[in-house]
């Protein structure tokens, strides 16, 4: 086995670890959550007797570690359990919003990744210009106002004023995908605002740091054009704190979206998170916690297998 | 005109307009085609800058104050970037002083030799390649047609050298820079990238400037020599005559730079303080000792030489206790020594000093002086308020340094001055045995001198014994009592100075001691058709 490939599956070991860690963590701190769970579902009213039965029928009668072994060996058969409101397969609910989610995330990231990183790839070109100081403060603009403020600024003169789009951003796949993007475009731009800022200084800083090295000199001495040096010589020596940030940020568009779906309603997971944390939904909870650190790790994962292939050294061993 | 290269009052600063730093002073330099110009002097003498400038190359920050640079026929300080981007990899090329640096880490070498030809059009990419492995095979380097397929990392640091060479020749420039292309190399290795290189300027018939801080690479490259001093020409002749006959006394003071001696006829050598018996150590998996016995005389010093990877440094770590030994022990003074720095006495903390290489990073650069060095005097020999004080003034008047500079931080201080410093801190501990590791590589010549004369000095004061790791065999042959040979982490030969360096018996010593460059325009002739089998 060559040493990338250890390095590869060292990380991914770490990673599936990681989750393991996050899924204790999550259970234990749901078990904290004061009150029982039973009285507060069936009411002050109900009877001790009700409520034994009701925690028998939940399993909240066995102990801790028991439970918990039960839920992972389900998330394990792909069974997270019914929800407690409905009573429908916890599996059911979150599918559909989870692809809901996914597709908004994405369509941010297909032009804010691009955007960000281009951006910052001409920042550095043209450092301490019009063009670099304009991107920046625009970018910094951009991230420093709060994302519900962004949100209503976008509804009040795309929206109300030029009428151009929706408010409220319901998605229906089955009119097609032309009309989801259109639809969606509000919540999708205020997460592009968000997160460029991020990504395009962190490849202009990751660039510019670059543009320092000695054989930047070099291809300079050997007449290599200004762009192709940006392109060719420096970009793939940055590429490791580039994909990390990447990942971070694709990671928030997933996981850090509450507020966006809440103000634009849109069907997401934040939305069905906020629901079931007041209702007191748990086992909802903790799936949508455990898809949330889920998305996090594989993608930080991800960022990290890209940076050892992007460095020659550990790709070619000496 | 035949002159190809001809400067003009070339001035160049840098930093704030009102008061600016001079890096060139107005220099005139002149160069026919096929000549090879040699620029000599010590750090901030503007020998990069000017090389640079030669190529009309000014770094971030650096201005042109006036002057001209005047390329066949055109100004390149005046000329649009366009432009000079077209003369740049095609006809003025650069070799640059760390190719380890300046190979970009994330591309094959042959897409970085070929990419000038290619964007200058010069040839396809075929016909770039084919080039390139006929320039690799000329190089001497191995395997010339698959070498290019390697990364940098893949390829020693000697070949990546001879590898920039070729890629500087790819489109038969009409001049290339050579910025101390050797001086990150080892001797022996040097010796073949001297040669590789003078082969190719000779065939090629290239003009070339050839930057070096060591005269006697110099003397064997160049035709003629500049002498450069703080921004100025001091003075030019054809090389056999500067040589000869230097006229300038700064000129002379650096041709006999070498000629510091440590003072003979001292008693024989006393008991050995410290002695190791089998000594072996590793990292990780990887061996980098085998079973090294050696002895220190007390109060004396021994020198530890060897190329890069023979295991000096490895050796210094062990005997700080930074990597115990995998086998062997190491006895002091009659007794075993802990080798765990962490379970070591203070006693033997502090009797075991360092002082390192490059003492920019080996001070804290937020911490003045008076603070790097109260801190080891007041942990190891407990003196407090006025005695500390005391102690720190003495340190420095040790270490030749006004005690006015207690006060500043080392970023004020001069290379030499710092070095100092790191001297005076080892000095804190009242150390007996003190490692040295590279401790004037980093240094001009003169200044290194200054600090040989201060330990040998010291050692005669204190009674010190002296760890003295170098690949500088002039420092060796200046100071060493005695000497330990290593090579690929095995003790080839020790003894005398004077017997390893006048009857040298192991044929690595032999070969280690014929690559030092001699002060003698035909020595790598002579060097070369004595020994000319590639080792690489």
């Amino acid at each position: 086995m060559s040493k990338i490939q250890r390095l590869v599956l060292g990380r991914l070991a770490l990673g599936l670890l990681t989750l393991f860690a996050v899924s204790l963590l999550m259970f234990a701190g749901l078990e904290f959550l004061p009150g029982d769970l039973a009285q507060q579902i069936l009411g002050q009213s109900a009877t001790p007797d009700t409520v034994a039965a009701f925690r028998a029928e939940l399993g909240l009668d066995q102990p801790p570690h028991i439970r918990y072994l039960d839920w992972l060996g389900g998330v394990a058969r792909g069974d997270l359990g019914n929800s407690l409101a409905s009573g429908r397969p916890v599996t059911d609910l979150i599918g559909p919003r989870l692809a809901n989610t996914l597709f908004l995330a994405g369509y941010a990231a297909a032009i804010a990744v691009p955007l960000a990183v281009g951006l910052g790839l001409m920042a550095a070109l043209w450092r301490n210009t019009a063009f670099d100081r304009g991107a920046n403060l625009g970018a910094l603009s951009a991230i420093s106002m709060p994302e519900f403020f962004v949100a209503y600024l976008l509804i009040l003169f795309l929206s109300i004023k030029a009428g151009l789009f929706p408010t409220l951003a319901r998605i229906d796949m089955a009119s097609g995908p032309v009309d989801a993007l259109h639809a969606t475009f509000l919540p999708a731009l205020t997460l592009i605002l968000v997160v460029v800022a991020h990504m395009m200084r962190m490849t202009r800083a990751a660039i510019i740091n670059v543009l320092a090295s000695p054989y930047i000199e070099m291809a300079r001495l050997k007449g290599v054009s200004r762009r192709r040096v940006i392109l060719v010589h420096a970009l793939p020596n940055a590429l490791a704190p580039i994909v990390n940030v990447v990942a971070l940020n694709l990671a928030y568009l997933i996981v850090g979206v509450v507020v966006v779906e809440v103000v634009f309603s849109y069907p997401g997971l934040g939305q069905l998170l906020v629901d079931a944390v007041s209702s007191r939904d748990l086992p909802i909870v903790q799936a949508v916690g455990l898809v949330f650190a889920a998305v996090y790790i594989t993608l930080n994962v991800l960022a990290d297998i890209a940076s050892m292939i992007a460095n020659p050294r550990l790709r070619h061993g000496s | 005109m035949g002159n190809l290269l001809t400067i003009r009052g070339l001035a160049l600063e840098a930093g704030p307009r009102r008061s600016p730093t001079r890096l060139l002073r107005g220099i005139d330099l002149d160069l026919d085609r096929g000549e090879v110009l040699g620029l000599v002097g010590e750090s901030g003498a503007g020998k990069s800058t000017a090389g640079l400038a030669a190529m009309g190359h000014v770094r971030d920050g650096v201005r042109v104050a006036a002057g001209s640079v005047e390329f066949d026929g055109q100004d390149l300080l005046r000329l649009p970037r366009g432009r000079l981007r077209r003369l740049h990899g095609r006809h003025l090329s650069y070799v640059a002083q760390s190719a380890a640096a300046s190979f970009n880490p994330a591309h094959r070498l042959i897409d970085q030799v070929t990419e000038a030809p290619r964007l200058h059009r010069v040839a396809s990419r075929k016909a770039a390649q084919a080039d390139a492995v006929a320039l690799f095979s000329q190089m001497h380097l191995p395997d010339p047609g698959g070498i290019g397929a390697r990364y940098p990392h893949q390829v020693s640091g000697g070949q990546l050298q001879r590898a920039m060479t070729a890629m500087a020749m790819t489109c038969r420039p009409g001049l290339i820079v050579f910025d101390e292309p050797t001086t990150a190399l080892d001797v022996t290795t040097q010796i073949e990238v001297l040669g590789a290189i003078r082969d190719a300027v000779e065939e090629h018939g290239t003009a070339a400037i050839y930057i070096s801080h060591d005269l006697a690479v110099v003397a064997q490259m160049a035709d003629r020599i500049c002498v450069m001093k703080d921004g100025l020409v001091v003075e030019t002749a054809p090389t056999r005559t500067m040589l000869d006959a230097p006229r300038e006394d700064y000129t002379r003071s650096l041709w006999s730079v070498r000629s510091f001696r440590r003072p003979e006829a001292e008693a024989p050598a006393p008991e050995p303080l410290l002695e190791g018996r089998g000594v072996t150590a590793a990292y990780g998996r990887v061996r980098v000792l085998h079973g090294l016995d050696f002895a220190f005389a007390r109060g004396r010093t021994t020198a530890v030489v060897g190329e890069s990877g023979s295991g000096k440094s490895t050796l210094a770590r062990v005997l700080a206790g930074l990597l115990p030994p995998e086998a062997g022990e190491v006895v002091w003074g009659g007794e075993p020594m802990e080798m765990r720095l962490a379970r070591r006495g203070s006693g033997t903390l502090r009797h075991v000093q360092m002082i390192y290489q490059s003492a920019d990073t080996a001070l804290n650069p937020r911490h003045a002086i008076r603070r790097i060095l109260s801190r080891p005097v007041r942990r190891f020999t407990g003196r407090r308020g006025a005695a500390l004080e005391a102690r720190v003034g003495e340190l420095m008047d040790q270490v030749e340094l006004d005690r006015a500079l207690l006060d500043r931080r080392p970023g004020e201080l001069s290379g030499g001055q710092k070095q100092r410093v790191g001297i005076a801190r080892a000095l804190a501990a009242e150390p007996e045995f003190v490692i040295c590791d590279e401790v004037t590589s980093a240094l001009d010549q003169l200044v290194a001198e200054g600090i040989l004369r201060l330990l040998v000095g010291l050692q005669r004061e204190l009674g010190l014994t002296f760890m003295f790791i170098t690949h500088d065999l002039a420092v060796v042959e200046a100071i060493a009592h005695h000497v330990i040979v290593l090579e690929n982490g095995r003790i080839v030969e020790q003894g005398g100075r004077d017997d390893i360096f006048e009857r040298p018996r192991h044929p690595y010593t032999r070969r280690l001691l014929a690559s030092v460059p001699r002060m003698d325009p035909d020595w790598l002739d002579r060097a070369r058709t004595r020994d000319l089998q590639p080792h690489a």
